[in-house]
């Protein structure tokens, strides 16, 4: 069944057919893997293709330029966007040459990445992006044989009649162009996808592979100067600065004192590091300086505070936990993170009178435009932003401070300059994931029925660390989510699968020990609170209870759950950017040691659009979520990070990787996102293996600095 | 400041750079060969890994006075055409996500499968372990790297 598909959306307002032109620093389309012929360079056939929306061109020679709005930091959407528009114009994918789109808010609505929301966002938009131009091709087709469009198929980038070849895409160009797109597009049935669905190579493999310049630290403009930036200990203000020293570095030109930063400037980087080391800086308090026993205090004080913000109450709460046969309470604790992506912060910026160019990598471009802008008090329109692939973002790049302070700086300079953050920088800089404790407590019938549900969330500067109307609320009598925000100078940032990236750990392994109290399988006990959710619902449902039994029931079946009596297994299960992911982690004894040695996963994230691209967003988050809740850990000392760099700050490595088995259920949904929903359940289904398979219950990240998990001596090792 | 002769990807390069510069900066900031990443600076990522007489080399601490004649090859030199077998298993098996550390990943692998052209998948984890990978992809590194051992 075709779907019609309404097309007065900004995006296709701008059909016209003029050729494209524009500013595509960088990027260019050179694949290793397919034998494209390439006869024409970028430049040639940007110049000659027609116009056909904001996200396709296509040029008389047939080649196919499909633009890419949204910064790619991982999640391969430069590929699958693309991949999306190939498949409703029916396109010879071996044609197709991509190119990442500067910020252009007038083309393009939501030009971000983050909430793992542009392909639920741009899902529609782009199939309609290839359906209206294959729509205009195969009418100017029709007009030049004199036949009904009807009459005419498409494949592979050729219109035919009575399925002979009668035109290349690159023949209908010129005509199509200048017809008069329709408001109404049929889109393809999904079980006619050619493109979608299958393992299309990454666009970029070529470039990232043999080294060519792609992301933000790669760009080098003529006349540049380097910067970079000593910021100041959470709740510390400059007092003086000595910076003779800093001075004296050969390569160093300038040393500024601007907003409680430091910068030294220069012409390369490495004298910059040099002369940073050579600042003498004293600093002064300016508000409270923590250290991380402050915060485990405060934690302790507010978990029994009178005063809490209510986020959601269902029933008589009071009144069950009293009438309860027995009441189960445990507490949580996740540490802050730094997101560490591997490419340190950096952006350049040049301010040119009331003209400002920006380059780098950002999530936000949209933001740092803006945030420039009311900096320098330059109108919007007169800043651009060059998106420069992203080394990994994890959040920390939707901010904008790397970019202001890149463009203040130039101003202040005159100069166009480049700042570069050390990886010291990067993580002692601050925006991290918040630190959090958690109170859950669970009361229990005499017939093991969970009447009675608390969570307290205390966090630091965590917003609300709790998600009120996800599972298990509504499945309930009586509940109470209570929140309680800590304001602290240490600043904190969305950090992939924000909340729930910790929440889901302390809340699934919480679950299992109430289903362990009420002397039910974990998976059983799930299963029983979805279908009291389903069938009697408490209060509103914010979640699909269909599609998380779904997951609940694949993992089950996938894992062997309960089947073997050698695998000791751990089950979780989280809602989180509209998809459901279910894992069970399986930990074999082996010489008397347990092994963890496998994660079973299985995702709802709707239609799988680039299978190579989900099975990695899958792998990678559970790895994520994996070695955060295992290995990582920022602590404070007088408002600085005691971990600067990766020899204390411990990232998770290939040896400490399990096997990662990826399964989906298909449940005919349009995408629904998939660039973090496969983090959160993975913390909780290791720390329920861990308990199924040595009764101890670990309690706080990350696990192994805690006392009772040194003693297990856990192994990991793939089957 | 000293002028140094570098031999770099089978060329000969002079930089006039202090002694203490690590070779890192000498090829992003001095020769414009930016598929070296910075990411730690202290030895721990992996992401600026060269080959110096190919051996892999984690250029980010190696001052340049300490390269001498060494035969110096980067990501760029690799391969002339992006066609050396584990850049070519890299595309098969898709290995990146956000791909910064991909380079210093592929250089590695490339040296190791040199030295042990038939390795057992713990060697190969032995060997990659020292790289990091922030995206999590160790389970298509592994895969490439053994995919590389049977097409060199």
């Amino acid at each position: 069944m075709e779907k019609l598909m309404k097309t007065n959306r900004r995006d296709f307002l701008k059909v016209a057919a003029t050729a494209t032109g524009g500013l595509f620093i960088g990027f260019y389309w050179s694949g290793c893997d397919s034998p494209k012929m390439q006869v024409l360079t970028d430049e040639e056939v940007l110049s000659q293709a027609f116009n056909f929306n904001a996200y396709l061109s296509i040029s008389p020679t047939g080649d196919i330029v499909i633009y890419s709005p949204n910064p790619e930091l991982g999640q391969n959407i430069i590929t699958s966007f693309p991949m999306i528009v190939a498949e409703e114009l029916d396109a010879d994918w071996a044609k197709v040459r991509v190119f990442q789109a500067p910020l252009d808010n007038e083309k393009y609505d939501r030009q971000l990445t983050g909430g793992s929301g542009a392909m639920p966002h741009s899902w529609e938009r782009l199939r309609k992006a290839g359906a209206t131009a294959k729509f205009l091709l195969v009418q100017a087709a029709a007009t030049k044989l004199g036949v009904d469009a009807s009459e005419l198929t498409t494949s592979n980038g050729e219109v035919l009649h009575n399925g002979k070849k009668k035109f290349g895409y690159g023949e209908l160009v010129s005509d199509a162009s200048k017809l008069t797109a329709p408001d109404e597009v049929p889109l393809k049935d999904s079980k006619d996808f050619k493109i979608i669905g299958t393992p299309v190579k990454n666009v970029k493999n070529n470039e990232m592979f043999t080294g060519k310049p792609l992301f933000g630290l790669d760009f080098y403009r003529e006349g540049m100067v380097h910067a970079m930036i000593q910021r100041p200990p959470f709740g510390m203000k400059i007092k003086s600065v000595d910076d003779t020293g800093a001075r004296s570095v050969p390569g160093v030109t300038d040393v500024i004192v601007f907003k409680n930063n430091v910068a030294v400037v220069g012409n390369s980087t490495w004298p910059l590091m040099k002369a940073k080391r050579q600042l003498r800086i004293e600093y002064e308090p300016d508000g409270p300086i923590e250290s991380s026993f402050d915060h485990d205090r405060i934690f302790k004080e507010l978990l029994d505070s009178k005063n809490a913000q209510v986020m959601r109450k269902d029933g008589d709460v009071d009144a069950a936990f009293k009438n309860a046969a027995q009441v189960i309470t445990s507490e949580y604790q996740c540490p802050f993170l730094s997101h560490s992506p591997m490419e340190p912060q950096n952006f350049f910026a040049h301010v040119k009178g009331d003209k400002v160019e920006l380059v780098g990598p950002t999530q936000t471009p949209e933001r740092a435009r803006m945030e420039t802008a009311q900096l320098l008090g330059i109108p919007k329109e007169n800043i651009t932003v060059e998106i420069t692939r992203l080394g990994g973002g994890f959040g920390r790049r939707l901010r904008a401070d790397f970019v202001v302070e890149a463009a203040e700086l130039s101003k202040l300079l005159d100069k166009p300059v480049k700042v570069t953050w050390s990886r010291e920088d990067d993580m002692t800089g601050g925006a991290y994931r918040p630190a959090v404790r958690y109170r859950f407590q669970a009361a229990l019938d005499d017939q093991g029925n969970m009447v009675g549900y608390k969570l307290r969330g205390v966090g630091i500067n965590a917003g609300n660390s709790t998600r009120e109307n996800n599972f298990p609320s509504g499945s309930v009598d009586n509940l109470l989510i209570e929140n309680i925000d800590y304001k602290s100078p240490i600043t904190t940032n969305a950090w992939r699968a924000p909340i729930t990236n910790f929440l889901a750990y302390a809340e699934q392994s919480f679950l299992d020990e109430v289903a362990l109290a009420a002397k039910k399988d974990p998976v059983k006990f799930r299963l029983d609170l979805l279908a009291r959710a389903k069938n009697n619902p408490v209060g509103e449902i914010h979640y699909d209870i269909d599609r998380m039994k779904g997951v609940i029931e694949t993992v089950a079946e996938k894992s062997n759950w309960g089947k073997s009596k050698e695998l000791m297994q751990g089950f979780s299960v989280y809602f989180s950017h509209r998809s459901y992911v279910a894992q069970v982690a399986d930990i074999i004894m082996e010489n008397g040691q347990p092994v963890l040695k496998k994660i079973t996963a299985a995702t709802d994230c709707g239609v799988v659009v680039h299978p190579t691209g989900a099975n990695h967003q899958v792998r990678g988050g559970i790895v994520d979520g994996m070695g955060h809740a295992m290995f990582t850990n920022m602590t404070f000392e007088n408002g600085l990070p005691k971990q600067r760099n990766f020899d204390s700050y411990r990232l998770i490595r290939m040896k400490e990787v399990p096997e990662i088995d990826v399964h989906y259920v298909d449940s005919g949904y349009d995408p629904t996102g998939l660039g973090e929903p496969a983090l959160p359940p993975t913390g909780g289904a290791i720390a329920n293996a861990i308990f199924a398979a040595t009764g101890k219950r670990i309690r706080t990240q990350p696990f192994i600095e805690q006392k009772e998990f040194s003693e297990i001596r856990l192994q990991i090792r793939r089957a | 400041m000293a002028n140094y002769n570098l031999k770099i990807n089978g060329q000969s390069h002079q930089v006039e750079v202090d002694d203490d510069t690590p070779l890192l900066w000498v090829l992003r900031d001095h020769l414009g060969l930016v598929g070296t990443k910075f990411s730690c600076g202290i030895a721990q990522c992996g992401a600026c890994t060269v080959h110096i007489n190919g051996e892999a080399t984690f250029s980010c601490t190696l001052p340049v006075s300490s390269v001498g004649s060494s035969e110096v090859t980067t990501i760029e030199g690799l391969s002339k055409d992006g066609d050396h077998p584990v850049q070519k298993a890299w595309n098969e098996i898709d290995v990146a996500q956000c791909g910064y550390c991909q380079a210093g990943q592929i250089m590695n692998a490339a040296a190791f499968l040199k030295k042990n052209p038939k390795p057992t998948l713990e060697e190969i984890e032995n060997a990659m372990n020292r790289n990091l990978c922030r995206c999590g992809t160790y389970h298509k590194i592994r895969e490439a790297v053994a995919l590389a051992a049977k097409i060199i």
